[in-house]
């Protein structure tokens, strides 16, 4: 097993980086960042749509929930990386797609969050930020948000942990992030698969295991912070 | 000061509020009270547009309240209000729940807002609980932040709408000292209050209300001594033997 890694660790890392695009679990961690740092805003947005006292918001949004809801990602991945590039007349690269694809899942996923966390919180607390003369938006900002969002953090940390797994379905459009590059590794080595994919389990852990940890820290400094006695 | 012109206001068939036509004079306290489904949390909601009315017109100081277009914002920063449920920020400790509204609407500096906000929490008597979160504190506690945190934008107006009915007994003492010694400072205020000993000592007009309806309008000294509707007289005698 160590031979293994010594030969193929950097492989594993960047994959044929730089002879050819970057890949590995680089890539990987790169895809999962991407597409967290930008379904957030995003995400963010449609869950404040989703609960839009306007109709003519809150409909097309939650149309769009229930759609991207019901499909699976897999099938939304070959859409994007077969028509998208017919509509556009442009090919999409595969990480690019794959990125695409996992923001649109993630807003979406994100927004049911934030709009379950807004509806959840007493309607006095927008009411008293109201009263006090604030806007909907600077009530929003300083009085909602900041409480959805911390009761939301464990289903958040979930969604984000999902996002890093999901990127391994890359795979199946030839996109070479690390469960690719595992699985081209294996093809060389050949007598080695339960250690090649015990090492890919292992790395899928410590990503998605150090995102809990992190964030249930952060969970844990928050709820002291509110919770203490004067 | 706050003018009310044949207000009216359903909530689909049920009549909330009937033809309501009043007012409240500058540096009067008003008490409103009546049994429970009388109307008296819709009215003195739809004073600062928490509720909106379908017909009629409120106005506060010649500005009309539900005016279509109108800012209610600006409106609403000048009419304190202070809640059954007290409803103070979680995620705020008590000194940020009081400079919130006026930093952020640009009334005042952060360090102009902190000063205001120790003198209004001193004159609450919880200077000592600046720094604590609203759940380290009692619920009287958390109604005099509430009430200071209404303060800090610094209303001629204040509206209470039921500010005691959620606390221990114990504690209903503290906030209705507060909420005296603002009447003898001479703040407007409306309070929707089932403390008929405040409203005995402190009041300068009751309107009782049953279904959506001002039936009695007196000073404390009539409305005790000699209730004229039978409403209002079956009303006080309930209270009495509570």
């Amino acid at each position: 097993m160590l031979e293994l890694i010594d030969t193929y660790w950097l492989y594993f890392l960047v994959g044929q980086y730089p002879q050819g695009p970057l890949g590995g679990l680089a890539l990987t961690i790169l895809l999962s960042g991407a597409a967290l740092v930008l379904a957030m805003p995003l995400g963010l947005a449609l869950g404040i749509a989703r609960v839009s006292p306007y109709r003519a918001i809150s409909l097309p949004v939650a149309g769009v929930v229930q759609v991207v809801r019901a499909v699976p990602l897999l099938l939304v991945l070959f859409w994007v990386y077969f028509f998208l590039p017919a509509l556009t007349g442009v090919k999409t690269s595969q990480a690019a797609t794959m990125l695409i694809v996992l923001v649109v899942f993630d807003s979406v996923y994100l927004a049911e969050i934030v709009a379950a966390g807004m509806r959840a919180l007493p309607k006095g607390q927008l009411e008293s930020a109201r009263s006090l003369g604030l806007g909907y938006g600077a009530a929003l900002r300083h009085v909602v948000l900041p409480q959805t969002l911390r009761h939301g953090l464990p289903s958040i940390v979930n969604q984000l942990v999902s996002t890093i797994k999901a990127t391994s379905l890359g795979y199946i459009i030839g996109l070479s992030e690390v469960s690719f590059i595992a699985s081209q590794i294996n093809t060389l080595v050949f007598t080695q698969a339960v250690e090649v994919y015990l090492i890919l389990a292992l790395t899928y852990f410590i990503l998605c295991f150090g995102l809990s940890r992190l964030a249930f820290l952060l969970e844990r400094r928050l709820q002291r912070r509110t919770l203490q006695a004067s | 000061m706050i003018v009310l012109d044949k207000v009216n206001k359903f909530y689909g068939d049920y009549h909330a509020l009937v033809d309501i036509t009043e007012r409240v004079e500058k540096n009067e306290v008003l008490v409103v009270c009546g049994p429970s489904g009388s109307g008296k949390s819709t009215l003195i909601r739809t004073l600062n547009r928490l509720e909106e009315i379908d017909s009629g017109r409120i106005e506060i100081d010649g500005r009309d309240i539900h005016a279509k277009g109108g800012d209610v914002n600006a409106l609403r920063a000048g009419i304190g209000f202070v809640f059954q449920s007290f409803n103070l920020f979680p995620h705020l400790t008590v000194l940020e729940n009081c400079t919130l509204a006026p930093v952020k609407l640009g009334r005042a500096s952060k360090a102009e807002a902190r000063e205001h906000a120790m003198q209004l929490l001193e004159r609450v008597g919880l200077a000592h609980k600046v720094d604590a979160y609203p759940n380290a504190l009692s619920g009287g506690q958390q109604q005099r932040v509430a009430i200071a945190r209404a303060l800090a934008m610094r209303p001629p107006i204040m509206l209470f709408d039921e500010p005691t009915s959620a606390l221990d007994p114990e504690m209903v003492g503290e906030v209705l000292q507060v909420m005296r010694g603002l009447a003898g400072e001479g703040m407007t205020m409306v309070c929707v209050t089932h403390e008929m000993g405040f409203a005995r000592d402190v009041a300068d007009r009751i309107w009782f209300m049953a279904e959506g309806k001002i039936l009695e309008k007196a000073t404390p000294q009539e409305f005790f001594a000699n209730p004229r509707h039978p409403r209002a007289q079956q009303f006080l005698a309930d209270r009495r033997r509570d």
